[in-house]
């Protein structure tokens, strides 16, 4: 790892400030800090937010659920009231790595790195999250723009995620047995206004599948996907899954995320 | 007192090690150290045209920075095959040479070109990044099945051929296979391994510049064996000059038997530098050099009776041995793998072909088992797909070709002594409830899911000696292990042993085995190891030999005190040595029911006089001080043998295999601790399954290894695996007093083909490679629907 400048910034502005372009926030450090070690990637300055106590805790309204940014997903697990409200999401929290990344990773850190394969995005895109940042609030479906890249800008922060509560909802993941990343995660969601089917692990990035919520929206059962074709364009192939496999995954896994709804 | 050969005694290792007590190689710090990090090559084949340190050596707190041209101009001798092979032809097996740093080309990612030495780790790191190496980069040999039609990566190997071995006789097997009704064909990948030891490689070099003594603190299975080989071969100190410590370390299964490349360099370069050095690998380097293991092409074919006897076997293997040929690797899938290709058969006749081929991969070595899993894989997964084609139940196919007599002299070279394989698959049989596996089935359908059943039966060779015919066999050393008893004067006893634990608990087992000997409480009785400088010789703990071998020396040093002290005992008594038995402890003279205990002879035999008289409790002639010593070197391996049951559950919708239930049924002759044991038997298992189900070490055209971290390389973990169902049965060695067999490697044995042919029942007779991962068993899924609607 090279030398780096640590700073612990006590509030959202403060570590705005000190942001630069080489720079990178700090909150659960669960990619930041082994890419670092793997001398993958290196900053001048790593601005630690998680003493930031503004930005943590879970906060359930009539309609939505509100995390802070730095809340971990240990506590997104265990809260009562996420499990009342959107149990879906408690379970996806709790299927996260393993227990050490659950005490240390955070929500926001979890959907700025925007890995292709993590959970959290799924969830975003599925349950219509708002991402409140300290200067602007994104919608989900314009957050998320590419592989590990999302519209925030470099002294940008995410403070909160709030989450519409659906109707009805699940999350199906067929882990990757080494990493327990999902090589194919399905988050459905059914709410008053419609149908999202939030897919991660299989592109680039997490998208909403249209074609999946179309059939669903018709008649909300299993079956109606059946028919569904799913084409493996733009689907990863890698040596843990090809792209027919994952093509096939997310039908299979939208399935059971349905059933289980 | 109630004898502990047997009992379930808590392990004395379990305080250090559950407490963050142990003392590993990287724990160890030497004032003024100095830290290392070797430059590795990025390319698997390449030549070295330039390596330009100028920069590097400028920078900050650098000492010094050593290559290739150093290590040869110094004449430091490079790493070994331990064993020479014939071809069938007659010729030896030819290796490359493999110096410690690589001068003049390198052969696979991560093969060490130079080496920096700095005052901290950061610093040493930094100034590698300045090590400018010039490559002119090669074709890479990475693809196993095409290396013997690639061109040479060694000068003067032809075809990349090591050697072309065969055991056994062509003629018999056609004779044999011309008088089948069938004949049954298996072409089996056996998966590359990587052994991921929990602790990674690491060495701690510390140099006395007044007595010129190296200190070399490392990761090794076998202390006295790295001695013995950095001293003849590296030429890097005299064995008077050189001590190898092996503390604790935290796993080997194979991988730290070899010295390797970082040792030889760190030793021979804290006596230029004149400074202790310090070197742990990350975990890329584990991932990139440890030994590899398993990596075997099969075609295998086995020709029956329609009624499921055995005639006949072939066993074609190409076995890759990576870019060298190191301590075991030439033997591992020669002497280790062909003779037990037969199993636990009447095999009338059979052969076994082995071309061992280099590629620009890591090298190749002993993995947990050695040779003997992969055997084991291909008898077993044939025996399944006999059973299959001729409509018989693969336990009865099995029963039928049992031998019922021991000794039984198996097909191609060993002599089993002692076993009964009946009693094994009978036991595991009712364990696992086969016969209501039928119900479980159904019950699995109703759910939409698919359930099969594997059953495998496997006797391996272990307790790896007698020295006469290992090294008959090309071994370049003898195979025994040595002893030293030591009774202090007040009563408690050292035990030293040239065996090394990595996690095997000898300080437990051999605790009590002394125990049981001498009639001392095991408190009192400490087992000391790893360290050339303390004790005895010894040659390694890897096949299941520590307790087979190493432990029976220790017997045998016990019984020498024990009839030293009889004859002290007896002068004490002032009786005939004859007449004084020796029972928990004491030496009693059964006619006057006189004794004395053993603390009370060895006091007397470091204290041999009394005030105001001249009078000794030595008998005339002998010596005082109570301590003996023993080498011991059997006339036979140990067979293990065992049966076990496990059945799967398959999701045919996306592939995942649950493994649902397991029983193993295992023959170990006598069991010290069953504790231990049961214990030994949970790790194999569980490394047997990560090869049927997840493990895959992957290169890619380039000699890229693309399964480098645990992000790409499934290790198995708690969550895959259900609750082992366990049992035993016993007949005991017949070539050790003890009667002990071996437990280190069933597990690893047994489950891989247990698993896959669990799998590949559920598929309805679907061949799969291993691993079985979800995506292939989707994939097969998919084809059996096919074909069932077809016959449907």
């Amino acid at each position: 790892m090279k030398t780096f400048n640590y700073h612990s910034a006590k509030d959202v502005k403060e570590a705005s400030k000190l942001a630069s372009s080489n720079s990178a926030f700090l909150a659960g450090g669960m990619t930041t800090l082994p890419s670092m070690k793997l001398g993958l990637a290196s900053y001048k300055d790593i601005i630690d937010i998680k003493r930031i106590k503004k930005i943590s805790g879970i906060k359930v309204s009539g309609k939505t659920v509100t995390i802070g940014a730095i809340t971990k997903h240990v506590e997104v697990a265990n809260s009562k009231d996420v499990k009342k409200a959107i149990p879906s999401l408690a379970a996806l929290a709790e299927g996260i790595g393993d227990p050490q990344v659950r005490n240390r990773g955070t929500i926001g850190g979890s959907i700025a790195n925007n890995d292709p394969a993590a959970d959290y995005p799924s969830a975003c895109i599925a349950l219509n999250a708002i991402i409140h940042t300290n200067n602007r609030k994104i919608n989900a479906d314009k957050f998320f723009t590419g592989m590990f890249e999302t519209s925030l800008k470099s002294s940008e922060i995410i403070e909160a995620i709030e989450f519409n509560i659906p109707q009805k909802s699940s999350y199906q993941k067929l882990p990757n047995p080494a990493s327990r990343y999902a090589i194919v995660g399905v988050y459905v969601a059914k709410h008053k206004t419609g149908i999202n089917v939030g897919v991660t692990g299989a592109k680039s990035s997490v998208y909403n599948d249209k074609n999946l919520a179309g059939a669903l929206s018709k008649n909300f059962s299993s079956s109606a996907i059946d028919n569904v074709k799913i084409s493996t364009s733009g689907i990863n192939s890698d040596i843990h899954a090809s792209a027919e496999y994952r093509a096939n995954m997310i039908k299979a896994f939208a399935k059971k995320a349905v059933d289980a709804c | 007192m109630a004898s502990l050969v047997g009992s379930r005694v808590e392990r004395k290792e379990d305080k250090r090690f559950l407490t963050g007590k142990g003392r590993y190689t990287s724990d160890i710090n030497i004032a003024n150290q100095t830290y290392a990090i070797f430059i590795r090559s990025p390319h698997a084949r390449a030549k070295i045209k330039k390596i330009d340190t100028s920069k590097a050596l400028k920078s900050s707190g650098v000492v010094d920075i050593l290559t290739g041209e150093h290590i040869a101009k110094d004449k430091i001798g490079g790493l070994i095959a331990g064993w020479a092979i014939r071809s069938e032809d007659g010729s030896e097996m030819k290796c490359p040479a493999n110096p410690p740093l690589a001068k003049d080309s390198v052969n696979f990612v991560g093969d060490p070109v130079a080496v920096v030495f700095a005052e901290t780790l950061d610093e040493a790191k930094a100034a590698a990044e300045l090590v400018k190496v010039d490559y002119k980069v090669l074709k890479a040999v990475a693809n196993l099945s095409d290396a013997m039609n690639s061109e040479a990566i060694h000068d003067g190997i032809e075809k990349n051929l090591c050697y072309d071995w065969l055991l056994g006789d062509r003629q018999k097997v056609k004779e044999a296979f011309d008088k089948a009704d069938k004949i049954i064909k298996l072409d089996i990948i056996n998966n590359r391994l990587i052994p991921n030891a929990m602790e990674p490689r690491a060495c701690v070099i510390d140099y006395n510049t007044a007595s010129e003594e190296i200190t070399c603190y490392t990761t090794s299975q076998n202390p006295h064996l790295s001695r013995l080989i950095m001293s003849a071969f590296g030429g890097v100190a005299p064995e008077n000059k050189l001590r190898v410590v092996a503390p604790d370390v935290g796993g080997g299964f194979g991988s730290k038997i070899n010295l390797y490349n970082e040792e030889i360099v760190c030793s021979w370069a804290s006596k230029k530098i004149e400074r202790p050095i310090k070197w742990v690998a990350e975990r890329t380097e584990s991932f990139l050099t440890d030994t590899h293991g398993r990596d075997h092409i099969t075609h295998a074919e086995l020709a029956v009776t329609n009624d499921g006897k055995f005639l006949g076997f072939k066993n074609e293997t190409i076995a890759n041995l990576g870019a060298y040929a190191r301590v075991f690797g030439t033997v591992t899938p020669t002497y280790l793998f062909g003779p037990c290709a037969t199993g636990v058969y009447i095999m009338p006749a059979a052969y076994s072909n082995v071309k061992a081929v280099y590629t620009n991969t890591a090298p190749v070595d002993a993995y947990r088992g050695a040779g003997r899993p992969e055997a084991t894989y291909t008898i077993e997964r044939i025996v399944d797909k006999a059973a299959m084609e001729l409509g018989i139940d693969p336990i009865e196919i099995r029963m039928k070709n049992f031998p019922t007599e021991f000794p039984f002299k198996q097909t191609l070279v060993h002599q089993v002594d002692s076993g009964d394989y009946i009693a094994g698959l009978n036991k595991a049989k009712e364990m696992a409830d086969y016969d209501g596996f039928a119900a479980r089935k159904k019950e699995s359908e109703s759910r939409g899911k698919l359930r099969g059943i594997g059953v495998t039966s496997y006797f391996e060779a272990c307790g790896i000696a007698p020295s006469p015919v290992v090294m008959m066999l090309g071994c370049g050393v003898g195979l025994w292990e040595s002893a030293e008893v030591r009774f202090n004067p007040t009563g408690q006893v050292t035990v030293y042993t040239g065996s090394h634990s990595h996690g095997q608990s000898h300080q437990t087992t051999f605790a009590q085995i002394a125990a049981d000997e001498l009639g001392v409480p095991i408190e009192n009785i400490d087992v000391v190891h790893g360290d050339t400088d303390k004790g005895t010789f010894g040659m390694g703990t890897y096949g299941s030999r520590s307790l087979t071998v190493g432990g029976i020396a220790i017997v045998n040093a016990c019984k020498k005190i024990v009839n030293k002290g009889k004859k002290i005992a007896a002068k004490m008594l002032e009786e005939n040595p004859d007449d004084v038995d020796f029972k928990n402890g004491e030496f009693v003279v059964t006619k006057s029911n006189k004794k004395k205990t053993i603390g009370e002879v060895a006091f007397a035999s470091y204290l041999p006089g009394v005030r105001d008289e001249v009078k000794s409790p030595l008998p005339e002639g002998e010596e005082p001080g109570l301590i003996e010593s023993s080498f011991f070197d059997p006339s036979n391996f140990s067979f293990p043998a065992g049966s076990h049951i496990c059945e799967v559950e398959i999701d045919p919708e996306t592939g995942r295999v649950k493994l649902d239930k397991y029983t193993a049924v295992d023959d170990f002759g006598t069991i010290v601790n069953p504790l231990i044991v049961e214990g030994q038997v949970h790790g194999g298992l569980a490394q047997g399954i990560g090869q049927a189900l997840c493990e895959n070490a992957q290169y890619d055209e380039s000699g890229q290894l693309i399964t480098a971290s645990y992000m790409d390389y499934t290790m198995p973990r708690a969550d895959d695996l259900p609750d082992f169902n366990l049992g035993f049965t016993c007949t005991k060695a017949t070539t050790n007093p003890l009667g002990v067999k071996g437990c280190g490697e069933a597990g690893t044995i047994a489950a891989t083909p247990t698993v896959m042919n669990a799998v590949i029942n559920a598929l309805g007779g679907k061949e799969i490679s291993l691993p079985a991962t979800a995506e292939k068993v989707w994939n097969a899924c998919k084809e059996l629907k096919k074909s069932n609607a077809k016959a449907a």
